[in-house]
């Protein structure tokens, strides 16, 4: 802009007198406040109609109090906000075992030795039983259907972990990453079969063996391009950690129904999907932020 | 420009009126109210039911699904067989009441809550009156009183309980919606979270798999629990190891539960009243819950 006008400075009359805007830009200016003007406009009329239109129904007053009662979520908010932890630790618990495990059965789907093939077999059925069953289900049957066999009893003690072996804090976590590593496993095969057969063909043809390829060539492109879906997939794993609850363990949304149940009031569940809201929310926007910053870099449109 | 502001002023005045609304909303509560008080006078509870039932003729009984022992037993609540469902036919048949015109459905616990269900005339399932619950739904005067208790494996860590206070180091359970978890997290305030579960099966295969070291449930059930063999819903190799009386009102109070203001409570109180003069409530009381109230009574510390 600055090099434009310097240019045209030099030839006729100024158009650009020292801290005053040029006419093009008094009009830009117009128009963005006019935009401005009109998107907030709108966005307080769509709001408000909403706003109107629940607030009129005949059973407004009564979710008003059973749902945004401010008493109750003043008391229950920094009640179920202390249990935030629970869920947070879950999910640190989980998510790297998920990625190991997911990538080890997505690199066994992609085995082209025919002597590994029982490998293949083994990861393709996996993949098709954790993704039909539904995620509460494999829960369920793992958390309270393994230590009702009884194998081990006693303690267990593990890279600073530790615990009973028949405990909820074991199972339940084992259960998720079953059930998840199989919907990461097909993320990351996606991301391993969308790298071109030619960088294959060029990186064998350089001489660097099978595994070589995997490792130096395909998986570098593989992960990078799979990053964006992965993170969709975690978020989706961070509000399931609230599964875990059907065995037993308390964390934010049990805490949210025993205080409903006891006060029959519904006030801490909408809190408790506030805090959900404040967890998720910023990891939404890094997965934005990480999305663009990948796109600026490979040349492609940044989407703001 | 003019435009604009056109659209600013009537967004500002559509919020306004929505605000406004929240004030000026309670006349159907009101109406309510009043009509509750006017049947208080009432004589039988025969006359006072009538014409208030959902259903005209018919009483609507909800319990729990699936409901069990001492409470209902074999889930089948029409019976008579079990401590609540024969109270909830004889305050049916103060009601005016009987056979083919008493009907039963199950509910949840969830849609027993809402408050707004209109599916039944009252719900029974253990509920436990309390001062919050009493904001969203209506209680019947309390047809049972029942203690908290400990239930465990027989060679477990509940088995050296002493008091209430030994119970902190336990690693407790609990199933959602009971007092219990709430007496749990007040009272008892153990040392390691307690567990929560969704039903009262869920806890009780969670002490099965010794994933918890005991469950804190209301007394009757715990016994239940205790005595009843596996195959028919019980626990094996467990015990009550103690029982005490927790609460306000010495025990957990339980109570038929309402839509809020319903006109047929007070008609119940009258036909729990008369039933308690006559003397059929504690008959009934002995018949079904006599064997589910003995336990040694756990001290404070």
């Amino acid at each position: 802009m600055t090099d434009h006008d310097e240019g045209a400075d030099n030839v006729s009359a100024p158009s650009r007198v020292p801290g005053q805007l040029t006419r093009r830009e008094q009009w830009l200016r117009r128009r963005r406040r006019r935009s401005a003007t009109v998107a907030l406009a709108s966005t307080a009329l769509t709001f408000g109609i909403v706003i109107a239109v629940v607030t009129s129904s005949s059973g407004w007053p009564k979710v008003k109090s059973l749902f945004f009662d401010p008493a109750r979520f003043k008391d229950d908010f920094p009640e179920l906000l202390g249990y935030l932890w629970v869920d947070v630790k879950l999910f640190l618990q989980c998510a790297p075992l998920i990625v190991i495990w997911g990538m080890v059965i997505a690199l066994c789907r992609n085995t082209r030795n025919p002597v590994l093939f029982p490998l293949r077999v083994f990861a393709a059925v996996y993949t098709d039983f954790f993704r039909g069953v539904p995620v509460i289900l494999t829960i369920y049957l793992i958390g309270f259907g393994i230590p009702k066999l009884k194998l081990i009893e006693g303690d267990f003690h593990f890279l600073g972990f530790g615990g009973a072996w028949n405990s909820p804090y074991l199972w339940g976590p084992i259960a998720l990453v079953l059930a998840y590593s199989a919907y990461v496993a097909e993320v990351f095969r996606a991301g391993i079969e969308s790298v071109h057969e030619s960088q294959r063909a060029g990186a064998r043809s350089l001489g660097l063996s099978q595994s070589q390829t995997l490792r130096h060539v395909v998986l570098p492109q593989a992960v990078r391009r799979v990053i964006p879906p992965l993170m969709n997939d975690f978020l989706s794993l961070q509000k399931d950690v609230a599964l875990l609850s059907i065995l037993g363990i308390v964390e934010v949304f049990r805490r949210a129904t025993s205080i409903k149940d006891k006060t029959f009031n519904f006030t801490p569940l909408v809190a408790a999907a506030v805090i959900f809201l404040v967890l998720t929310i910023p990891e939404t926007r890094l997965v934005d932020w990480y999305t663009n910053r990948q796109r600026k870099r490979t040349g492609g449109t940044v989407i703001s | 420009m003019k435009r604009q502001i056109l659209v600013l002023a009537t967004a500002g005045a559509v919020l306004f009126a929505a605000c406004g609304s929240d004030s000026t909303s309670s006349p159907a509560e009101t109406t309510a109210a009043a009509a509750d008080t006017t049947t208080a006078a009432g004589g039988d509870a025969k006359s006072c039911a009538d014409g208030k039932t959902l259903e005209a003729g018919s009483l609507t009984i909800a319990t729990g699904d699936p409901a069990f022992p001492p409470y209902v037993v074999d889930d089948k609540p029409e019976s008579g067989q079990g401590f609540e469902s024969a109270l909830a036919l004889a305050v049916a048949k103060e009601l005016g009441f009987e056979g083919d015109t008493v009907k039963w459905v199950r509910t949840s616990f969830d849609t027993a809550v809402a408050g707004d269900d209109k599916t039944f005339d009252f719900n029974l399932q253990q509920f436990t009156i309390n001062a919050d619950r009493q904001k969203v739904v209506s209680f019947s005067d309390p047809y049972y009183t029942a203690n908290q208790a400990l239930i465990g494996y027989t060679d477990g860590p509940a088995a050296s309980v002493k008091s209430i206070a030994d119970l902190k180091k336990l690693k407790l359970g609990a199933a959602a919606g009971t007092t219990s978890l709430s007496y749990i997290n007040d009272v008892i305030q153990p040392e390691a979270e307690a567990f929560t579960f969704n039903s009262n099966a869920d806890a009780a295969t969670a002490l099965d798999n010794k994933q918890i070291d005991a469950i804190i449930s209301d007394l009757p059930t715990a016994i239940f629990w205790a005595n009843a063999g596996a195959e028919f819903g019980g626990i094996d190799n467990t015990k009550v190891f103690g029982q005490f009386p927790l609460g306000d009102q010495g025990g957990d109070q339980w109570g038929l539960l309402f839509t809020k203001d319903n006109p047929l409570v007070e008609c119940a109180n009258i036909a729990l009243a008369t039933l308690a003069s006559s003397g059929d409530l504690e008959k009934l009381t002995t018949e079904w819950m006599s064997n589910y109230t003995e336990a040694p009574t756990l001290p404070e510390s």
